[in-house]
């Protein structure tokens, strides 16, 4: 390898330390920044700007001992240089200003010190900042996703499967409507919190089911979301620790990534829960999942919707075989649940949940009201799971014209076959 | 990407059973813990009782041997480790590097094996066992 050759690798090298680097600090440098500039976009650019610097300067220099301070103090030199040709914000100006007089090594002391203290503060702000409802959700989660999650334009875009230029057009609006809308850079106070937590939240779980919902052979940025999602949310769970509903999305979250590597069959057919290989479920995320729900559970008082989703998947990660589900349990908790975010989907859960505790009866009970469900007359698994509970009660032929009826309503051609082939069987049974 | 950093301590080989950190190690080091954890990456700690306290287990021709610990001829011994999740080498490298580690001890950063780093037919033989045994005793049907 020649004097050049090696020179090259080694910026390679330090260009992916920088890029390990950035992951860890951006969020904490765009937060720390927009409370000094009260702006996002304006924060994210001075914070892009800081890490140029460090591009052209620690491949010679080297990655400093903290890098966090390292680009809070450049940062915050260009936003002195910035801010000087704005007039009318001379408060701020003063306050820098102090800063920057002061020797580098105090000012890289006072910076550590101001990123303990506040940096949790900034860090929540930006989060109910990028997640505002007066932002659309994809436009939430594409700004989260950048200004939180440190991810590029290009990893979004394929992360979401949309061109670029929307990606990097939605971020630019989303930053325009907040500064627009004179969106406060604050953390919601009293009852407004709840609401806006649950947009915040809301983001976070759109993330994750899209990543969920990636199968595999596709781009690897897609799955990824999953963790993506799942870190976010282990760092809000940090930052608002009091707040039940955090630790439930959590915990719903690490349990249903548990489950990622038994979902897919060797063809790449998705397995549903009840036959999944559980040897290849992730004990260490149930694990995971399972002390963050009892967090949520001991801060007291009614679990939440996240909480509930996340207490049922927990009875379904307790089981060590389907046949040890505790589904009186889970019939109960979907009741719950269809008391708080009533939807006839639910209902067909409970459904499901009863059939299996009390017999196929005593579900069939329950989804015969749910036939008349406006919300659910074209969605293919009324029909199936009907089809399941008469079938099980030996009324196969009218099982067998519910498996047809959902296998004309699914567009899933996998499940079609299934279907078709549980109405056959319901033939041949037949006499 | 999982990596688990794996805490070498020196000294620890012959360290006593019941050897504990000095209290300013221990206050450093939580605050390390606890900066992974904000960070949402933290998967799983611990750490490990010194090999006085530890046996290892030999197999001279195939057959196990048990000796108990401290092990004259290891020069290195694990007191710990963390195990993370992170996008990339470089990530787990930098988290190991903010860890206040003294100067007598060394941080060791591996990858962890996901079942996808296999070829399909180790894959098979990891799923299969598991499988056999789950199905022995189920009843197919309702």
């Amino acid at each position: 390898m020649t004097a050049a050759d090696s020179s090259i690798s080694t910026h390679q090298d330090t260009h992916r330390a920088i890029d390990a680097v950035w992951r860890i600090e951006s969020a904490r440098l765009i937060a720390g920044l927009a409370r000094i500039v009260r702006d996002v976009g304006l924060a994210e650019e001075l914070a892009q700007d800081a890490l140029v610097a460090a591009l052209e300067q620690w491949p010679e220099s080297g990655v400093p001992r903290n890098p966090g301070a390292w680009l809070m103090a450049t940062a915050k030199h260009r936003a002195i240089d910035q801010l000087r040709r704005r007039t009318r914000l001379e408060r701020k100006h003063e306050e820098l200003g102090r800063e920057v007089e002061t020797r580098q090594e105090t000012a890289v002391a006072e910076i550590e010190a101001a990123i303990d203290d506040d940096i949790g503060d900034d860090l929540l702000r930006l989060v109910f900042t990028a997640c505002h409802p007066v932002l659309s959700p994809e436009a939430r989660v594409a700004l989260t996703l950048r200004l939180l999650g440190g991810l590029t334009t290009d990893e979004i875009a394929r992360a979401f499967l949309v061109p670029e230029p929307t990606v990097a057009q939605r971020i630019v609006r989303a930053k325009k409507t907040l500064a627009e809308k004179r969106v406060p850079f604050e953390v919601p106070r009293g009852e407004e919190l709840a609401a806006r937590l649950s947009s915040v939240l809301e983001v976070l779980y759109l993330v994750f089911n899209e990543g969920y919902a990636a199968t595999a052979g596709e781009d690897w940025m897609r799955p990824a979301l999953c963790e993506d999602a799942l870190r976010l949310g282990r760092i809000l769970a940090e930052l608002v620790p009091k707040e039940p509903e955090v630790h439930g999305l959590v915990a719903l979250m690490e349990i249903q990534a548990s489950r990622s590597r038994a979902r897919i069959g060797p063809s790449g057919e998705p397995i549903l829960l009840l036959e999944q290989n559980r040897a290849r479920w992730d004990q260490l995320l149930i694990r995971r999942g399972l002390a963050a729900l009892q967090r949520a559970e001991k801060l007291g008082g009614a679990l939440g919707p996240y909480g509930l989703q996340a207490a049922i998947a927990a009875c379904h990660a307790r089981a060590r075989t389907p046949e040890e589900t505790d589904w009186q349990r889970i019939a109960a908790l979907y009741g719950a649940l269809a008391r708080i975010t009533p939807s006839p989907i639910v209902e067909l859960n409970r459904a499901v949940a009863l059939s299996m505790a009390f017999g196929p009866a005593a579900g069939l009970e329950l989804v015969d009201e749910l036939t008349a469900e406006p919300a659910l007359q074209g969605y293919h698994l009324l029909p199936s799971v009907r089809g399941d509970l008469l079938a099980k009660l030996g009324r196969f032929e009218e099982a067998r014209a519910e498996f047809e009826r959902a296998a004309s309503l699914t567009r899933n051609e996998r499940e079609r076959e299934l279907l078709l082939r549980r109405a056959a069987a319901c033939g041949r049974t037949d006499q | 990407m999982r990596f688990m950093m794996l805490m070498i301590p020196k000294g620890y080989e012959t360290a006593a059973p019941g050897t504990v950190p000095d209290a300013a190690a221990v206050a450093a080091m939580m605050k390390y813990n606890e900066s992974l954890q904000k960070a949402g990456v933290l998967l799983a700690l611990d750490g490990l009782h010194p090999p006085s306290t530890g046996a290892r287990v030999t197999f001279p021709g195939g057959k196990p041997k048990v000796t108990d610990g401290p092990f004259a001829e290891a020069k290195e011994v694990l007191g710990g480790y963390w195990m993370i999740q992170v996008k990339s080498r470089e990530e787990a490298i930098e988290w190991a590097s903010r860890c206040p580690a003294s100067e007598n001890e060394i941080i060791e950063v591996r990858q962890v094996q996901e079942m996808s780093d296999f070829p399909p037919d180790v894959q098979e033989a990891a799923a299969g066992f598991a499988e056999m045994q789950m199905k022995s005793g189920h009843s197919q049907g309702a």
